[in-house]
């Protein structure tokens, strides 16, 4: 596929995206790599390249837009904001060396406090009408519901904060929970550390940067977790049934609805859910043919907290996603600097497109 | 043109596989001064000795430059990504043990598992402000390995040498390193998690997915396999 097809089909789709009254942005292609170290840690550096100046010290080529485009919202943008943009990101591609490793991406994004159903709702849409002609399968996602169950566990702040870090790992979230439901073996290192009259004994001389208050307050923090009753097997069965939904829209919401009468904590989740599915109705997207994975989108290194979705090729299983997105409240938070905006937007592949179009 | 067996050119390793050859009748020997990078594969037509360094050893054989190579599984998964896809492991050679571990202070008695070291590194983050530091020159694997235990709000800090004493040197707070018998990091009052380690690695024999080979250059490789009985 020749570039400058790709490269015309990312204008069309961008000016497309621009009639819709989306300010059109531009971004470096070297990023700082602190900002997006600090969010990702250092799995970001298997996913994108990362070099070195001799001023700046290690700096990333942009591995996607949404990061710089929320900073320079939230330095200088005005409220409320629609962006568009289509440009190269850099990948690196370790595990599918098939795949690209530069490709254009068009995207589109909107901060506006107003209506966040209605914005879910337009950015779907837009999406959903702009790629109606290439027979991709929608799916559409809610970390927000996951995240709402987890507050809703009746866990101690401690349990919380350890089980929300791991949204995003979900093998590690999974064997949080089975320990907290006092399902996994107790490691006998933990037994006997718990054991112990005095745990310092014998742990020879005090050497890093890692206190002694510090190893102190975390032994302290295991004593009051061991102390802490075990979940009940009946809520750990109500998180792994709300995991397991993946039906059409409509018998999502039904579904979801059963599972919050035992789990009171995700129903106004859940109610966001279904003011969406109005939203989009409203914008003529036919629900009830839509399908909805309450895991989508988790274990893929993504910044969304609510509402997500993706487009697939159905019968290129080996293709990455055509075009993704979602809702990252809290991305605007944490690179807001005491700032915050709801915020959500998604992504298209163009190049993936071109393809599509040259195979009919 | 010949068959290219690279082996690492200094040291007991270097003996080692010479010895390991030896006992299955391929004489291997350096030729010319003792400081001369040259050597000899004895009673074999068709084959020459290429003395490398063992770090070097993956990249020539991903490269195809030499056919068969003796160099760690710790360098060639490091340094190869899809490794299995570039060369193949032939013959185990028994010596070089050495496990690629994750080693904290003896003194951090509340972490032994990747489960503890996850804690103990997100609330030191909360308290320092910055991500816990591991060193190592190993990224990849450890990377690798701390993604799959679930481990998160740490950075690898690169150190090529002396990564023992990196945290009594407050660069680092932990360590991934090889180690044989553990004694350096005792010494250095480091301990190792209570875990499957990184890798275990020791001296293979690989053998080049890519290094092209002519007919001749096939038949060789044949009688040189078939005289160390090896598939």
């Amino acid at each position: 596929m020749s570039l400058s097809k790709i490269t015309a089909k990312a204008q069309d789709l961008r000016t497309a995206f621009e009639a819709t009254g989306a300010q059109a942005v531009e971004c470096a292609v070297l990023q700082p790599a602190a900002t997006l170290l600090d969010l990702y840690g250092e799995d970001i550096r298997t996913r994108a390249y990362v070099t070195y100046d001799p001023v700046a010290g290690e700096v990333m080529l942009r591995p996607d837009f949404t990061v710089p485009v929320v900073q320079m919202h939230m330095a200088e943008g005005a409220e409320p904001a629609r962006y568009t943009y289509a440009g190269k990101v850099f990948r690196r591609q370790e595990e599918h060396p098939e795949r690209a490793s530069e490709y254009v991406q068009v995207g589109y994004e909107v901060f506006d406090r107003s209506d966040p159903d209605a914005a879910d709702a337009e950015v779907f849409a837009l999406f959903f009408n702009t790629l109606a002609p290439y027979g991709l399968r929608a799916v559409t996602g809610d970390i927000g519901i996951l995240m709402a169950a987890v507050e809703g566990l009746g866990l101690s702040g401690r349990r919380r904060a350890a089980l929300q870090r791991h949204i995003w790992r979900p093998r590690r979230f999974r064997a949080l929970l089975e320990r907290f439901a006092g399902q996994a073996q107790v490691p006998p290192s933990r037994a006997a550390l718990l054991a112990a009259v005095d745990p310092m004994a014998g742990a020879g001389p005090l050497i890093g940067m890692r206190s002694q208050m510090e190893i102190s307050q975390r032994i302290e923090a295991l004593r009051e977790d061991a102390q802490e009753p075990a979940l009940s097997g009946e809520l750990v069965a109500l998180v792994e049934a709300l995991l397991k939904v993946s039906e059409s829209c409509p018998y999502a919401l039904e579904r979801l609805r059963d599972i919050a009468v035992d789990l009171p904590a995700i129903s106004p989740a859940v109610e966001r859910f279904s003011r969406r599915c109005d939203a989009l109705e409203a914008r003529g997207v036919d629900v009830g043919a839509l399908g909805f994975e309450a895991s989508y989108g988790r274990s893929s290194m993504e910044y969304y907290d609510g509402f997500v979705f993706g487009f697939v090729e159905p019968f290129r299983p080996d293709w990455p996603v055509v075009a993704s997105g979602g809702r990252y409240d809290a991305l605007t938070r944490q690179l807001g600097q005491g700032r915050e905006i709801p915020a959500v937007g998604g992504v298209i592949r163009p190049g993936l497109l071109c393809e599509l179009e040259a195979a009919t | 043109m010949s068959v290219k067996l690279g082996v690492p050119s200094k040291g007991r390793l270097m003996e080692k596989t010479f010895d390991w050859f030896g006992a299955r009748g391929v004489g291997l020997a350096r030729t010319g001064s003792e400081r001369e990078y040259s050597g000899e594969v004895q009673g074999l037509d068709g084959m020459e000795l290429v003395l490398l360094s063992a770090g070097e050893i993956p990249r020539e054989l991903a490269a195809g430059r030499i056919h068969l190579g003796v160099t760690g599984t710790d360098l060639v998964q490091e340094k190869l990504a899809q490794w299995d896809q570039k060369v193949a492991p032939l013959a185990e050679l028994g010596f070089g043990h050495a496990d690629l571990i994750i080693a904290v202070p003896q003194c951090w008695v509340d972490v032994d598992t990747l489960d503890d070291l996850d804690a103990a590194a997100s609330a030191f983050r909360a308290r320092h402000g910055f991500r816990m530091r591991i060193a190592t020159k190993y990224h990849r694997l450890v990377r690798d390995y701390l993604h799959r235990g679930g481990v998160a709000d740490y950075q690898l800090v690169d150190s090529q040498g002396a990564t023992e004493g990196t945290v009594k040197n407050l660069t680092a707070e932990a360590i991934a390193d090889i180690t044989s018998t553990g004694e350096t990091l005792r010494a250095n009052h480091l301990k190792v998690l209570c875990e499957e380690p990184v890798l275990r690695s020791q001296a293979t024999l690989f053998r080049s997915r890519t290094a092209p080979l002519s007919d001749a250059e096939r038949e060789t490789l044949r009688d040189l396999l078939d005289r160390m009985s090896l598939e």
